[in-house]
């Protein structure tokens, strides 16, 4: 049983539509046999099933944010709202991992613009929506208002054998979780088995990915050194404004691409630069990347094989790419 | 004949002594570097430095908290608007290390940012 634990059990299948990461979660031994007995008695060590449903992430929607980054406001998050309303499998739930609005110190402003992304976001046809905050929302007033307008900004919660677990790393103005939110996590982690999956998500990226740029968690190491327990954990991040796939020890850390503007490569240069809005491809930061997850090569991983499909948000369905998305997963 | 306590002997060969000797030289105290955050920049916005030479940064901000940090040279400082504060600094690796202001302070925030160049 021990070597059987020990198999990749969460494999997960995504496609970043550029608005937004569609994820398919699946049992990896759903075949019939030795891999049902297995997922059944995974299921009743972890406590529930995992049983396969998708999600979709969408981040950095920036209401309020405007030229010269940003000329076109909300149209890309109207947009990725009507593309995941049309999607042939419905997903289960939607993500926002953070600056959902675009900071201002005006508190009757900030508050518009948070009723104005309620208002987009309530044209999803999802109605489980889970929010983190980002430092443009949170950062000037400690989360108040995000608290008052959205509730908590760290929580947890189960769906379908999945453990998500929502952290807040911008309201202490610092990129920093805090001690008494990795107690917390620790407490609620407490109760699940290594072998149950997790899905973390959060506005900053929990490791060091480009510190001069202020993507960095300070206390990420002290994060991850709670989950390192489990087999099986994923961290969907915002903030970066661009894709970046990133495997250390038992995670796979995902960020999304923004529904407002890009930045530049931080590889390719030390200034951090916003990519400059092209009238001519307004969605041109939004291409398609097809994320699937396939056998280990060792027994505990997943390994996870991004596929870059050129495609705007116009010319999405129809196309090759989008044919990828619809079919079924071969986890 | 009155006889002078030893305690007194050995204050005054002490005495002579201090006399006698050269002044040992101080320390020489470490150069004091002034920076000032204010949204969204850093005054100088460019700092060069010696390597393993002591310094002193004294930031100090003039208008809202602001941050103002460094892995590599091992800097994590606070600066509250009103009040300086003193980050004592002994570079031991060369090198061009991009500071940044990591406490959010407004819509510019992203990008307050000021380098140490260590030679």
């Amino acid at each position: 049983m021990k070597d059987l634990d020990r198999r990749s059990f969460l494999r997960i299948a995504g496609a970043s539509l550029g608005v937004g990461a569609l994820y398919r979660v699946a049992p990896a031994l759903a075949a019939p046999g030795a891999g049902a007995d297995t997922a059944r008695r995974l299921a009743r060590k972890n406590g529930e099933a995992v049983r396969p449903f998708t999600f979709v992430q969408l981040s950095d929607t920036h209401v309020g944010s405007g030229p010269p980054a940003n000329p076109n406001g909300t149209a890309a998050f109207e947009r990725a709202v009507e593309t995941v309303n049309r999607l042939p499998e419905k997903p289960d739930l939607i993500l926002f991992t953070g600056d959902l609005t675009h900071d201002s110190e005006d508190r009757g402003e900030a508050a518009k613009r948070m009723q104005r992304f309620q208002e987009i976001a309530g044209r999803l046809g999802i109605r489980t929506r889970r929010m983190v905050p980002g430092e443009h929302d949170a950062g000037l007033d400690g989360g108040a208002l995000f608290r008052d307008v959205f509730g908590e900004t760290h929580y947890s919660f189960d769906h379908r054998g999945v453990h998500f677990v929502a952290l807040d790393n911008v309201s202490r103005a610092k990129p920093e979780v805090g001690p008494e939110q990795i107690a917390w996590l620790r407490k609620d982690l407490a109760r699940f088995p290594a072998t149950a999956p997790m899905v973390v998500f959060t506005h900053r990226p929990l490791f060091d990915l480009k510190p001069e740029w202020e993507w960095f968690t300070s206390d990420g190491d002290e994060v991850m050194k709670v989950l390192s327990p489990f087999e099986n954990v994923t961290v969907l991040y915002g903030h970066i404004h661009r894709e970046n796939v990133h495997e250390e020890g038992n995670a796979h850390h995902y960020g999304a691409r923004s529904l407002a503007w890009a930045f530049g490569d931080p590889a390719q240069s030390d200034d951090k630069k916003t990519i400059p809005f092209d009238p001519a491809h307004p969605y041109q930061n939004l291409g398609m990347c097809v994320v699937r997850a396939g056998p280990g090569r060792r027994p505990t991983a997943a390994t996870v094989r991004p596929e870059e499909v050129e495609l705007t948000m116009a010319e999405h369905s129809g196309t090759e790419g989008f044919a990828q998305l619809l079919k079924p997963s071969s986890l | 004949m009155h006889r002078v306590p030893r305690a007194d002997h050995t204050l005054a060969l002490l005495a002579l002594l201090a006399l006698a000797s050269p002044a040992a030289p101080r320390a020489a105290e470490p150069r004091v570097v002034e920076i000032v955050a204010k949204r969204f920049q850093f005054t100088p916005a460019q700092v060069t430095l010696k390597k393993d030479e002591p310094v002193i940064l004294r930031l100090r901000s003039e208008d809202v908290i602001h941050g103002f940090y460094m892995k590599k040279l091992g800097i994590d400082a606070t600066i509250e608007p009103g009040k300086s504060v003193d980050v004592p600094l002994t570079p031991h690796q060369a090198g061009k290390f991009i500071t940044i202001c990591d406490h959010f302070c407004g819509v510019g925030h992203g990008n307050m940012k000021m380098t140490l160049i260590v030679e």
